[in-house]
């Protein structure tokens, strides 16, 4: 009988594999720790790790890969850790500070300078792991596809994985909403949030990883390698399908996809998505210590734009920065807020910050004239009419004027309440339904034990996307979703058959949400809509939907 | 002791690859070498962050110490080319 980890599924792929594991920064234990002697060795095996993986690494981080090991070899560095070791620090504590004075130094420079932190740090970690014996913390380099087990990634460790070398993605913490599982989706990867005790797993051992069952199973049978293989072949074939998102009898949908940088924009323009229905723009400053500059910005905004021009050119919506809460900014948010999640975020940051959104508008603009392209931009976490009107304002005058689109993003129950009010001052509404359900179930987000009151299937939850949509029908505006369930193919039905007008998601959920719609006419949409509404619980609505749904293909999607 | 003052002239200053293949440069010359920006203090040219740290950036000018000219001559060609261009 094989071990069975249970936890949350995102996605609904199947992988089988070896596992890596991610370990966390050690801590440094107080006046304790290695060996005085064994700080030169220490620093010198960790520069000797890191030079070696950079011969088998690509250019870009074989580059990185040697720049931090010529810090592990830095002279001044190490003799300072020796120096601070001779007049009695632990060995551990001498390394943690003299890397700490370079990281104050080097914060206090700004720019450039304060970037290589996050390499400073990581030289840190490893060198105060090898003298304690623990293991190598942070991403290893992944020399075969494999299984990534964690307890839970930071931004900076997702942004160090290899897409190509990732099979699936397993914590042992985090929330099916959080910035793993975003990632996760992004990337069109499995993943397994909250398997609680799966960091017991040897590295090297082979597991499956289910995410439509949330099970991670360690040293499959040979059945259940062969139903992974099965899944893969049934996603093989969704992805022919690559018409336009539509039901079967021609309502058409736009389906659009949800990015972060332009290497997702790159990934995203390769598929049939009819354009981009979120483009996070806070994912392409995260490392970054200081504002970027209208020009920068203008830069990054051109490149995503740019890769959905050309002669067909497709849709794409910017949200303007979304940073605090669980994705904070160093040069924007405010540390020790009580609540972070109702506290100074999205839109919020205009009123201490006016100019770091009118930049950003003016940067979009400038983008939008260099290259040709009309995007449409939105702000999160607008709560009252007033905030949409001055957002309104604020992006026509930075210049994203008709065709440009100007809208709002709906994450704030009163927004969906006063829907209506909203649309006479913008011209479309995202729902975004991960927030949506955090603040109408008063339920953190980030909270994996609780996670069932987050399930986009709850009633009430439904019924302020409802409110939302039958308010852009009657005011004859796009009404679109970009959170989390429009992911999930049956809740796409749903959304469909509640007036949504266009779904965006992350690439690799698309096929499944295509190829549910192009079997299920309008009518049986609303059908279901009007059941979902209709259940008191969101297992009943979720249950009531499937039972009208196709059983055939339900069966073979394993919905 | 022998002193070069240079106007540093890769494009984004004596960062990242610049400052890498100097330092590297420094610590393989078999001597000795300080570096300095403006009138600050010289600090262990060998070392890349101490070097990163002076944050020198297009046109400063650094000065450079040691007691052989023919490495100050040669690292005071590096720092006088573009390394970013390469």
């Amino acid at each position: 009988m094989s071990t069975v980890y249970e936890g949350v599924g995102v996605g609904r792929g199947m992988a089988v594999g070896p596992v890596v594991k991610v370990h966390p920064s050690p801590a440094v234990p107080v006046g304790a720790g290695g060996d005085p002697d064994a700080i030169e060795p220490a620093f010198a095996a960790v520069a000797a790790t890191l030079t070696k993986r950079a011969e088998g690494a690509t250019k870009t981080v074989a580059d990185i890969l040697k720049a931090t090991a010529q810090m592990a070899q830095d002279p001044a560095l190490r003799a300072e850790a020796v120096q601070r070791a001779g007049t009695g620090e632990s060995p551990a504590e001498a390394v943690d500070r003299s890397v700490q004075r370079f990281v104050d130094m080097f914060q206090a420079a700004g720019g450039y300078l304060a970037e290589r932190v996050t390499d400073l740090r990581s030289v840190r970690d490893r060198v105060v792991a090898e003298l304690l014996g623990l293991p190598e913390p942070g991403v290893p380099v992944l020399s075969v596809p494999s299984i990534v087990i964690a307890t839970d990634l930071a931004p900076a460790d997702t942004a160090a994985l290899d897409p190509q070398m990732v099979l699936a993605i397993v914590t042992s913490h985090g929330g099916p909403t959080g910035h793993t599982a975003i990632i996760a989706g992004q990337l069109g990867l499995p993943c397994v949030v909250r398997a609680s005790g799966v960091m017991a797993v040897e590295e090297g051992t082979e597991v499956a990883v289910d995410a439509a069952a949330g099970t991670v199973v360690v040293d499959p049978s040979p059945e259940l390698r062969e139903e992974a293989a099965a899944r893969a072949r049934v996603q093989a074939q969704l992805a022919q399908d690559t018409l336009p998102g539509a039901t079967s009898d021609g309502h058409e949908i736009a389906l659009l996809a949800n990015i972060g940088t332009p290497a997702d924009a790159t990934r995203a323009a390769a598929t049939p998505a009819e354009g981009v229905g979120l483009f996070r723009t806070e994912v392409l400053f995260l490392d970054r210590a200081t504002e970027p500059t209208l020009d920068e910005q203008a830069t990054a905004y051109g490149a995503v734009l740019g890769a959905f021009g050309g002669d067909a050119p497709r849709k794409v919506v910017v949200r303007t920065l979304d940073a605090g809460a669980d994705k904070p900014l160093p040069f924007v948010t405010q540390p020790g807020e009580e609540n972070p999640a109702l506290g100074v975020r999205g839109y919020r940051l205009a009123r201490r910050n006016p100019e770091l959104l009118r930049t950003q508008l003016e940067a979009l603009a400038a983008a939008a004239r260099s290259t040709g392209a009309t995007p449409w931009v939105m702000a999160p976490m607008i709560a009252t009419v007033a905030e949409a009107a001055a957002f309104a304002q604020t992006a026509r005058e930075a210049g994203l004027t008709e065709p440009c689109k100007v809208g709002v993003m709906v994450e704030v129950p009163s927004a969906a309440l006063r829907a209506a009010d909203m649309l006479e001052h913008v011209d479309f509404v995202s729902i975004g339904t991960n927030d949506l359900a955090q603040y109408a179930m008063a339920t953190d987000r980030l909270r994996g034990t609780l996670a069932d009151l987050l399930d986009p299937f709850q009633p009430a939850v439904l019924d302020l996307v409802a409110t939302t949509a039958r308010a852009g029908a009657a005011a004859g505006k796009p009404v679109g979703v970009c959170g989390e369930s429009a992911s999930d193919p049956l809740m796409a039905l749903v959304l469909t058959g509640l007036g949504i007008t266009s779904l965006s998601m992350s690439i690799g959920a698309m096929p499944a949400v295509r190829h549910l719609l192009h079997h299920h006419t309008l009518e049986q949409c609303q059908a279901m809509a009007e059941a979902a509404l209709g259940a008191t619980s969101a297992a009943e609505a979720r249950e009531a939907v499937r039972a009208l749904a196709d059983k055939e293909i339900v069966g073979s999607l394993a919905l | 002791m022998s002193q070069r003052t240079v106007a540093v002239a890769s494009a984004q200053g004596l960062h990242a690859r610049p400052a890498s293949l100097f330092s590297q440069a420094a610590a393989a010359a078999g001597v000795p070498v300080t570096i300095a920006k403006g009138g600050g203090a010289p600090v262990d040219a060998a070392s890349v962050l101490l070097v990163m740290a002076l944050a020198a950036r297009h046109g400063d000018e650094v000065t450079i110490s040691a007691d052989d000219d023919g490495v100050l001559d040669d690292l005071a060609a590096m720092l006088a080319t573009d390394l970013d261009a390469e």
